[in-house]
């Protein structure tokens, strides 16, 4: 076992875990911040993609050890509190998710690209999601909301 | 329209869940003391079975228990089952073989079901997998779907000759051979419909309990039916009386048909939990999905159209094998016979069709019903021989299509192949989609893509669809071991909160705000006063579960029907409030008004009168305010849809880009235009990847070489375009909210339309998947083959 430490969206963490554990089951199994998702075993779905000092991670390609002392932001977190983030706010309303399974990744990525680009072209947008898979939307929708958030955002 | 009731494009009331991390989905659940379960599976494709030391793995950290087929047959457990008896030619019944929960004997696909180890970890439990030592007898595997009924194949059960689950037909064989002898011209293709594998992005997972006190188990599972899964596992597999078992399908990850489905590792969590007496939670990973999820597809097949000399068809012979796996499916049998020979007819008048399906074992993973289920098969066989027949008539396809449309004024238009069209305007579609794709301005865009050295196809797809299923007279007919009704309950409180419990479940259908504007429209009761119920056996009224596009035709129909039970019983305390004829009592918009009267009262005091019952007369009605009911639909509803794709292609690399798809649908009537846009754009995305990106490949020996995201190829953003996707409207004439179902539209009209526009593009037809490299080679064979000439 290892004591590893973290900030997990605002608060400081410290857990004796096995060598190796894995971000993402750090997240949901010892803090249970069941809102990051595994879809995959080789690192593409993206259903986990959580923030790691700022920058879209996947939380499964991570081994918990390696993040010592480091601050995450899973999708718990993205929130001010009662206040949606824009990117949430935008996908329920452009109806960006069905099963939500994907969901948390795919809005923790596309946060992390309007960081990196504050106006990205409708083809930006769908290379940027080239390590996030959703099998509802057909991405249409994703595009949209993540397009109209760039927007909002930039006012 | 009642606010946020029929038609509205209300933003999703379960959405807020989902986009804060907050959705309850199978493996978020943990119970107290819960162990984990870890699946030992054949490396194997067909093996005998020969023996299983546990020992090693039993002794290893952590591990609790070790379960194999012989604990199962000791339990007296019967197998998985197929649900629906398909018979033969000669009116013998189907040869199902059997289907274990965990391996007996014998091995029949990599990934087949071998032991089970529970242990305090999950880390615990799949190391010490790996310790189970297996004596495996490998034997050659059968593998492909056009030869596997061959004489010298191997055999997959041996109770199944020749690996022949049926040979099945439906129509006049001899009249058949006498129309296409006769026609003025005949046009034949053989094609392959490819294997590909749902992937719905939450793999499958499953946590059993059992509470020795009351001696009953808990089930949380991936199911899109929890009763059906009480069912089965209750009635054939005999795991516990229906009483004592619940089934809770929490929030589920997708399905697409492959979570409809009773699988071994829920079973076998069930097991374990009653034998160490703790909770026991299965999480598959994602190569487990690829080795053990029901595939979908695999069809090889011949068939031949016939037409006259002024291109009318007159006959349709198709002769299909279908590939089972391993293993008989909870549906398998009734997806490529009567969800597909059945839909042979599509939008067409053609007179005389003949369908004969052979399904054979072989050693895959199992093959059921993936979205749209014998009807993509069925749609993309039609609409590739009608293009091959414009081809090869010099028609336009559209022109070809057009001219032998079922007319508006034939409906109800009974089919040669047993259904009955209720409505439908075909040409309405056709007329959309051309004007929506602008297709007279095709030529101009072919010529710009000519000029930079680009290929562009254009391709269509007019399909119909069987949906809403289905009436229980008609399936049982057919050989369905169960009714296909649905059912509802609306439970109001005395504050006039709105409880919906529905039989139908939600995996991302939306149906917590769809069922509540139904709520909205018939009863005027605000969609946050609404709260719908589902996935739980124990909550829910019996119900048969979500698939087949008819959670909104059947289940949505039942809640309208509860809703009237519920007005029909306000009038009567209506009445008696406003001292009025229950006959003069009429209701709108939320209140309960004497006609031509100004004196009302508002359903929220008739519901307290309801509870509150202190000057309502003995034997009026009885107290309290919940309805329930029962809806088993008349016929099946019919979706159609024109799908036109263009694509660009590159003749340097073979690479396919979609330019433009046109879906125009006729859903009839729609009740949340965003979530019908939604599911279409969905279905499109799937029906596009099994056309260019998804292939499920087995190699001779029978090994899966696709079993991850490295290899099996996802349709990602950069792969789709923007969807244009538009509706017309006939109303369903059979319910009454006429509504006909749209989950499975995308899927089965994309696929055609895609590889019809690539064939128009290169020249060629090649078969699914349209990948780079296949299109390249199919561009240089025509390179090669024109310089011969």
């Amino acid at each position: 076992m290892v004591s590893v430490s973290m900030t997990v969206n605002g608060k400081a963490v410290t857990k004796d875990v096995e060598p190796r554990t894995l971000l993402v089951d750090f997240l949901r199994q010892h803090l249970s911040l069941t809102g990051t998702h595994v879809g995959c075993d080789t690192s593409q779905c993206g259903a986990c993609v959580v923030h790691i000092d700022g920058k879209s991670v996947k939380a499964c390609t991570a081994l918990a050890m390696q993040c010592d002392g480091v601050e995450v932001t899973t999708i718990e977190g993205l929130a001010n509190g009662g206040d949606l983030h824009p990117m949430q706010a935008a996908f329920r309303e452009h109806h960006a998710l069905q099963c939500g399974f994907c969901t948390p990744g795919m809005i923790m990525s596309a946060v992390d690209l309007l960081e990196n680009n504050a106006d990205p072209s409708e083809k930006e947008i769908r290379e940027w999601l080239e390590g996030n898979i959703c099998r509802c939307t057909g991405y249409h929708n994703i595009v949209k909301a993540i397009k109209a958030c760039a927007q909002d955002m930039r006012g | 329209m009642a606010e946020n009731g029929i038609g509205a494009p209300v933003r999703r009331k379960e959405d807020k869940r989902f986009i804060t991390g907050a959705g309850r989905y199978t493996d978020d659940i943990n119970r107290h003391g819960q162990a984990y379960a870890y699946f030992v599976r054949s490396p194997f494709p067909h093996a005998t079975l020969n023996g299983i030391d546990k020992a090693v793995a039993e002794a290893a950290p952590g591990v609790l228990a070790v379960i194999t087929g012989d604990d199962v047959a000791e339990a007296g457990w019967g197998g998985l089952i197929c649900g629906w008896m398909v018979h033969n030619k000669d009116g013998s019944e189907m040869k199902a073989g059997s289907h274990p929960v965990l391996a007996q004997g014998k091995v029949r696909y990599v990934g087949d079901h071998v032991a089970c180890v529970v242990a305090e970890t999950y880390a615990q439990a799949k190391d010490a997998a790996e310790l189970v030592e297996v004596d495996y007898g490998p034997l050659v595997a059968c593998t492909s779907t056009a030869d596997a009924d061959k004489d010298g194949q191997p055999q997959v059960h041996d109770d199944v000759p020749n690996n022949t689950v049926y040979n099945w037909e439906l129509g006049d064989q001899a009249a058949i051979d006498e129309a296409i002898a006769s026609a003025a011209h005949v046009t034949k293709v053989d094609l392959i419909n490819n294997r590909v594998v749902p992937n719905a992005m939450e793999p499958r997972a499953a946590c059993g309990e059992y509470d020795p006190a009351q001696d009953s188990f808990t089930l949380y599972t991936t199911s899109q039916n929890p009763h059906v899964a009480r069912l089965v596992m209750s009635a054939f597999i005999q795991i516990a009386p229906e009483h004592k078992l619940r089934v809770i399908a929490p929030d589920v990850g997708g399905g697409f048909g492959s979570k409809i489905y009773i699988y071994s590792e829920e079973c076998i969590c069930l097991m374990a939990a009653k034998k160490i007496g703790r909770p026991v939670k299965w999480t598959g990973d994602r190569s487990e999905a690829f080795l053990s999820d029901a595939h979908g597809r695999d069809h090889v097949t011949h068939a031949e159209l016939a037409m006259d000399a002024d291109g009318n068809f007159t006959a349709l012979k198709v002769h299909t094998k279908a590939n089972m796996g391993g293993y008989l499916s909870l549906f398998a049998s009734c997806v490529p016979t009567y969800l597909y020979a059945t839909l042979l007819a599509g939008q067409y008048r053609t007179p005389q069709i003949y369908c004969a399906v052979d399904a054979v074992f072989t050693n895959t993973v199992p093959v059921d019903a993936y979205r749209g289920a014998g009807r993509p098969e069925a749609t993309y066989l039609l609409e590739t021989i009608i293009d091959q027949a414009a081809d090869e008539l010099g028609r336009d396809p559209a022109d070809l299509r057009r001219q032998n449309f079922i007319k508006p004024e034939q409906f109800p238009y009974d089919t040669p192949v047993a259904l009955t069209y209720d409505t439908g305007d075909f040409h309405a579609v056709l007329d959309k989609a051309l004007e929506v794709s602008d297709y007279s301005g095709f030529a101009a865009r072919r010529a710009a893509s000519e000029a930079k050295g680009k290929l562009r196809g254009v391709g269509f797809s007019c399909y119909i669809e069987a949906c809403g299923i289905a009436p229980s007279a008609v399936v049982g007919s057919l050989g369905a071991g169960v009714g296909l009704w649905e059912s509802a309950k609306i439970r109001f409180s005395h504050t006039g909160m709105c409880q919906v419990l529905t039989g139908a479940h939600s995996h991302g259908q939306g149906h917590e705000t769809v069922f509540a504007q139904l709520i909205a429209e018939k009863l005027g009761v605000p969609i946050e006063n609404v709260e719908v119920i589902h996935g739980d056996t124990e909550k829910t009224p019996v119900g048969m579960g979500t698939y087949g596009s008819r959670s909104l035709a059947v289940g949505g129909q039942a809640i309208s029907n509860a809703a009237d039970k519920i007005i029909e019983k306000g009038k009567k305390i209506a009445a008696h409030l406003l001292e009025a004829s229950e006959a003069d009592i009429e209701f709108k918009d939320g209140n309960f008004t004497v006609a031509g009267t100004d004196k009302s009262k508002a359903l929220g005091e008739v519901i307290f009168e309801a509870y509150v019952p202190h000057n309502i007369p003995q034997g009026l009605v009885e107290p309290g305010m919940e309805e329930g009911a029962f809806y088993d639909p008349a016929n099946f509803t019919y979706p159609s849809g024109t799908y036109i794709c263009e694509v660009e292609v590159d003749p340097d690399t073979g690479v396919v880009t979609i330019d433009r798809l046109v879906a125009v649908d006729d859903f009839g009537v729609i009740v949340n235009p965003m979530i019908v846009e939604g599911q279409v754009h969905g279905g499109l995305a799937q029906g596009i990847g099994q056309a260019l990106t998804e292939n499920c490949v087995y190699d001779s020996a029978g090994q899966l070489l696709s079993a991850s995201y490295m290899d099996y190829c996802m349709p990602k953003a950069d792969d789709l375009p923007n969807f244009e996707v538009a509706t017309t409207k006939t109303v369903c004439t059979h319910n009454a909210l006429g509504v006909k179902g749209c989950g499975e539209a995308g899927a089965i009209g994309s696929p055609p339309a895609v590889m019809n526009a690539v064939a128009d593009a290169i020249g060629t037809r090649i078969s699914m998947p349209a990948t780079a490299e296949k299109v390249w080679r199919a561009l240089q064979a025509n390179k090669t083959s024109q310089a011969a000439e």
